[in-house]
């Protein structure tokens, strides 16, 4: 079953096209890489597809349901049902400082969802061990180490049940010895079948977990299909200079 | 001693006529303050337009100046006695509304200082704009306002001499009535020293309140 169909999305800034004619599906429990050079409109992209920004033609569709159709936007009630559907991990996490980690978790769940506090409360209890972070409850972000904050995100995002979660590049931000906790958190994710895309540089990650590898160069889709596809044996010129670039 | 009591018993009344206006024009200009702000803030032209000019008046002119404009506006405008109690009342209102522009744009400062990812997570998570203001904006914005507020509400209690313009008998307007009386400055120094033992409890429990709101960055 398909849970994320993109059909031609366009978008710029000004004068400056970034994305141009975007094309893409996600089915249930894939997970897709997005790599790509810097400025190609990988995190754009993943920006449109969670509506932090809006696109400017093109369909957006969420478990067969429209929140964007030939570029334009369903009602408002609807699109806060739609935002349900997925959760985003940013790549400086942006936790909230003033509330405890355990806030952090409960809080949208209660306050947004409506959902029985006991409840979230156990559930939250569960993912904090789930990312090893259950001593870490009572503590408030800028008690934690980078690596520990975006487990605290990938939580988070994860307390709300979405059927899918999007990451833009959630390793960026981290000191190299830090970025193993996070990955090897998404690569739990991806063993229970958790349906994910993630914009990432981390190719080897990429190799390892994903589905579908997608390549983006200038605004466009250069390439994609499997890991050993579009990483091992890349047929477009600018993924060979890419990856060349990279592996060095 | 004898004597700094003597004139202590003489600007006592003034004491609390300062205290109420300056507990009043906090009360009044630090939510007014918050409107303010918003109007300002507003991505509807006109009015953020309107609120600007405002401000740049509120904040370009003297406020001894508005506190007559508030006086006796009632009088030129609308043709209504000026009464005594409204002496009190046009004080307070005066000040309230100037400091409610300094407020705003303070609030303005703090508001803007937060990381526009604290409205995107805000966003993801489902947070109704009111949501995201009341539990993710507002109080962080509170912990960052906190040292200009302080330096805001410091002034405040010295500027609240001004209100012998309207010749409302304030701490300050009955010391430079002793002190004219004695022919001696003495009286002026025990005002002044009441002022500095009031803004060091105001900054003390400023201070406390910061202490409070750190333990987090």
């Amino acid at each position: 079953m398909k849970l994320l169909e993109i059909n031609h999305l366009k978008k710029s800034f000004g004068d400056l096209d970034v994305l141009h004619d975007i094309s893409m599906t996600v089915d249930e429990g894939e997970v897709v890489s997005i790599i790509g050079p810097s400025g190609s409109g990988k995190s754009t992209l993943l920006r449109c597809a969670t509506m932090l920004e809006t696109m400017d033609g093109g369909d957006l569709i969420y478990g067969g349901e429209a929140a964007v159709r030939g570029g334009s936007y369903a009602s408002k009630s609807k699109l806060a049902e739609l935002k349900q559907f997925y959760g985003l991990v940013f790549q400086n996490f942006n936790l909230f400082p003033h509330y405890s980690v355990l806030k952090n978790l409960i809080d949208a769940p209660i306050h947004v969802q409506k959902r029985n506090k006991a409840e979230v409360l156990k559930e939250a209890c569960t993912l904090l061990e789930n990312v090893g972070l259950s001593e870490k409850a009572d503590n408030y972000p800028c008690q934690l180490s980078g690596g520990q904050q975006q487990r605290v995100a990938i939580a988070r995002a994860l307390a709300m049940n979405p059927k899918m979660l999007f990451f833009d590049e959630p390793t960026s931000a981290l000191d190299p010895e830090l970025t193993g906790e996070v990955l090897k958190i998404l690569r739990e994710l991806a063993e229970q079948k958790m349906t994910m895309v993630i914009v990432t540089h981390e190719i080897d990650f990429a190799k390892a977990v994903s589905d579908r590898v997608i390549f983006m160069a200038d605004g466009y889709i250069v390439e994609q299909g499997t890991p050993k596809q579009v990483l091992d044996n890349p047929q477009n010129p600018r993924t060979q200079a890419f990856l060349t670039k990279v592996a060095r | 001693m004898s004597y700094i009591l003597s004139v202590v018993g003489q600007i006592a009344p003034g004491i609390g006529a300062s205290l109420i206006l300056f507990v009043l024009t906090l009360i009044f200009s630090m939510p007014l303050g918050l409107v303010i702000c918003f109007g300002r803030m507003s991505r509807f032209r006109p009015l953020s337009m309107v609120v600007n000019f405002i401000i740049s008046v509120l904040r370009g002119t003297p406020l001894m100046l508005q506190l007559v404009v508030v006086f006796f506006g009632p009088y030129y405008v609308f043709g209504l006695a000026v009464s005594n109690t409204w002496r009190f009342w046009a004080a307070v209102v005066g000040f309230s509304i100037n400091y409610a522009a300094y407020f705003a744009e303070i609030y303005r400062a703090g508001i803007q200082s937060i990381p526009v990812g604290q409205y995107e997570a805000a966003e993801i998570l489902g947070y109704s704009r009111s949501q995201t203001f009341c539990k993710i904006i507002f109080p962080q914005m509170v912990k960052r306002v906190l040292p200009p507020v302080t330096n805001e509400i410091i002034t405040l209690t010295k500027d609240t001499s001004l209100a012998f313009v309207l010749a409302y008998a304030e701490m300050f307007t009955l010391a430079k009535q002793v002190a004219a009386a004695q022919s001696s400055i003495a009286p002026l120094f025990v005002a002044g020293l009441f002022y500095y033992v009031f803004n060091y409890v105001v900054a003390f429990a400023m201070d406390a309140l910061e202490r409070k709101l750190a333990y987090y960055q």
